[in-house]
């Protein structure tokens, strides 16, 4: 377990439980990242190096990464991929009114983006703020990723938070007439990403944050959520890799009471991405829905896609929801390892988790890890994992009625991933996603 | 229009015989009832007819207007105009009732070389349809069959009917789990669609059902083939004394 308290780094000794060749690995990593000149989140790095320096880079063996191998996050550097300059681009969120920032490989991009002012929200950037000196998000910079050390290590989170150069800091004291949308984009072959946002929603404000595009050869993302009383954050992120990826995704959030934390993720291929969430619900009321669409083809190099969800029930009358869909075929692996927590006094909890896997072949897995801690006796929690294939009644049905085979089977993934959809809220923007997926199906006929 | 000659047929998975030489010719316009007691056969052949995996045709032949059925895949045999009316309709979560809908007839048109209905025509045809059979447009909005009632689905079987315009329809059971009102509407339905050449097999239970969608020729099923064919009088027949006489007569 992770030491949460903050030391001096001089206190700190360079070695992994004692393993010199951890050890070794960690500073081979280290050595091979460019450190930005850090501002006002100069100690909340160096808190961070410390804590990364005491627990190491997760190793294969590690009970928290037991079915996703660490090794290409813990490389020095990532593999090389080509950069297709038409590549990744997701149409999905085009023809919306909406804020665009764009990032390549992990830096903001001003001259491609949005201007930044928009009524109700205050938007800089990482890089700009370290520049500048001091910043409202000191006091979370690195706070809330810290909360989410305990109980379990994630190096990779600390990780990112001692080196990202840049990301959005971002103030919602409205409701903003519009989304904003963080555009990723490549840039270099080799570019090694990690950016952190912190997105601080005030009471009673809202806002929608939509993610898309990829960055990087390798990347590590950071979205630190603070959700003061009654605040309110949707969160939709689509990450449609169309060229092999190695990907690290990290959401943590407080959500204070009557607070709405929605997010949810469509995955659409990639190579072997890892998302983690750690939710802490504080505040009385508080509602968290996490939610995952992943189809996956293994053809596309391997396939390997897992999701870490930690939520946290500290207050009363909590909601949490973990919805999580994985449509699997030629060999590739799906994971899940989620956990609701309810603390002493967290009464009237009601936590639901679902994951499920639809294997569309024999030589694709589904690897899962439900799990339930509770502390307080007035709860209703319940979990779910399943794994299976396509209906045949329902396959017969529809082609009874004159549906191509290949055409009901794209019906039948839609239907599996309904669920998932519906966490999305907009309406026009979950046909929008609904309608993207089926025509992805169609013409691509092989997932 | 449907020829079913010596039709010997087995599950897949193990050495059981269902049919066991069927034969039976529903010409074009004519409407057809299979009665029979439970396990005789009667939904394995509307599934062998209609291409349901799990089965094994180890002989014999069923044509539809003199082409080979058995060799074609389900959405094929549709879109050569056969129907089949599920007794029990399936639930497609996810999946709207009218999206599935205009798929399938647009899939069973372009298999048909014929063009396509836009989506306004297919509205204006799907709305007229549902009215005639009392499906709200808040029904044709939902998911396939999801939450619908016993007697909700049998309609939308119906509908899926009226749609697509077979020539041969098939029906289930499709009397099973529903009350006089909704035997009325499903019936009013079949009878709706009854023309010189499209033509019925309608598998039932119960002589009930026989007397809203009245049969040009009852056959009486038993132990995998046709023990005997005769009028609507044979129906009732078998509603008065059961199935005792006809099948020691048999014997």
């Amino acid at each position: 377990m992770s030491d949460t308290a903050v030391k001096p780094i001089n206190e700190v000794t360079p070695q992994v439980s004692g393993n010199p060749k951890a050890a070794s690995a960690l500073e081979d990593r280290l050595a091979a990242i460019t450190m930005p000149d850090a501002g006002f989140s100069a100690d909340a790095r160096a808190d961070a190096m410390a804590r990364l320096r005491a627990m190491g880079l997760p190793a294969p063996r590690d009970e928290y990464w037991r079915y996703t191998d660490p090794r290409a996050f813990n490389a020095p550097r990532p593999a090389a991929l080509r950069f297709d300059a038409n590549g990744a681009e997701s149409p999905l969120f085009t023809g919306r009114d909406k804020l665009t920032l764009v990032f390549v490989d992990g830096a903001f991009d001003e001259a491609a983006s949005d201007d930044l002012s928009l009524e109700g929200i205050e938007i800089t950037t990482l890089a700009k703020a370290d520049a500048a000196g001091d910043h409202w998000s000191a006091d979370l910079y690195g706070q809330l990723e810290l909360a989410g050390q305990t109980p379990v290590k994630r190096p990779f989170a600390a990780l990112n938070t001692a080196v990202a150069h840049d990301g959005l800091l971002i103030r919602v004291t409205g409701k903003p007439s519009k989304p904003v949308h963080v555009l990723y984009r490549r840039g270099a072959d080799d570019a090694d990403a990690v950016w952190h946002h912190v997105i601080r929603v005030e009471a009673g404000a809202e806002m929608t944050l939509l993610e898309s595009g990829m960055a990087g050869a390798r990347s590590n993302g950071m979205l630190e959520v603070d959700l003061a009383d009654g605040a309110k954050l949707h969160h939709i992120a689509a990450k449609r890799a169309v060229d092999p990826k190695v990907g690290l995704s990290h959401i943590f959030a407080r959500v204070g009471a009557e607070a709405q934390l929605k997010s949810f993720t469509l995955a659409v291929n990639g190579t072997l991405m890892r998302n983690e969430g750690a939710i802490d619900m504080v505040g009385d009321d508080a509602v968290a829905h996490i939610a995952a669409a992943v189809l996956g083809d293994g053809d596309n190099g391997s396939f390997h896609h897992d999701d870490t969800v930690f939520i946290t029930h500290g207050a009363q009358r909590g909601e949490s929801r973990q919805v999580f869909k994985k449509v699997l075929k030629n060999g590739a692996t799906g994971v899940f390892q989620g956990k609701i927590l309810v603390k002493p006094g967290a009464q009237k909890t009601d936590g639901y988790q679902i994951s499920q896997a639809l294997l569309l072949d024999e030589n694709s897995q589904f690897l899962a890890k439900p799990e339930l801690e509770i502390y307080a006796d007035d709860v209703k929690c319940s979990h779910g994992s399943t794994t299976g294939a396509i209906d045949e009644e329902a396959l017969f049905y529809l082609r009874s009625r004159g549906v191509p085979h290949d055409r009901a089977i794209v019906f039948l993934v839609l239907s599996f991933l309904a669920d998932a959809l519906s966490e999305v809220e907009d309406d026009d923007l979950r046909d929008d996603i609904n309608d993207r997926l089926e025509a992805w199906l169609t013409t691509r006929p092989q997932i | 229009m449907l020829k079913i000659n010596n039709l010997h047929v087995k599950l897949e998975e193990e050495d059981k015989q269902i049919l066991k030489g069927l034969s039976l010719e529903v010409p074009a316009g004519e409407v057809h009832a299979i009665m029979g007691p439970n396990g005789s056969g009667k939904s394995t052949l509307s599934y062998v007819l209609s291409g349901r995996d799990g089965y094994e045709v180890t002989d014999g032949e069923a044509t539809l207007d003199g082409e080979d059925l058995l060799d074609m895949d389900p959405e094929v045999r549709a879109a050569a105009g056969l129907f089949l009316a599920f007794q029990y309709p399936v639930e497609i979560p996810g999946v709207g009732n009218m999206t599935f809908l205009r798929t399938a007839v647009n899939a069973q048109r372009k298999a048909r070389g014929e063009v396509e209905l836009t989506a306004g025509e297919f509205l204006k045809e799907v709305r007229a349809k549902a009215a005639e059979l009392q499906i709200s447009p808040e029904m044709l909005k939902r998911p396939v069959n999801v939450g619908f009632s016993g007697g909700e689905k049998k309609r939308n079987e119906i509908l899926q009917m009226a749609m697509l315009q077979p020539r041969m329809c098939i029906m289930d059971e499709t009397d099973s789990g529903l009350d006089v009102d909704a035997m009325r509407l499903v019936s009013e339905g079949v009878n709706a669609l009854r023309s010189p050449d499209r033509s019925f097999l309608v598998i039932t239970h119960y002589q009930r059902l026989l007397d809203h969608i009245k049969p040009d020729v009852v056959h009486i099923m038993s132990n995998g083939r046709i023990i005997k064919s005769g009028g609507p009088e044979l129906a009732l027949e078998v509603e008065h004394n059961g199935y005792g006489d006809l099948l020691a007569e048999a014997d």
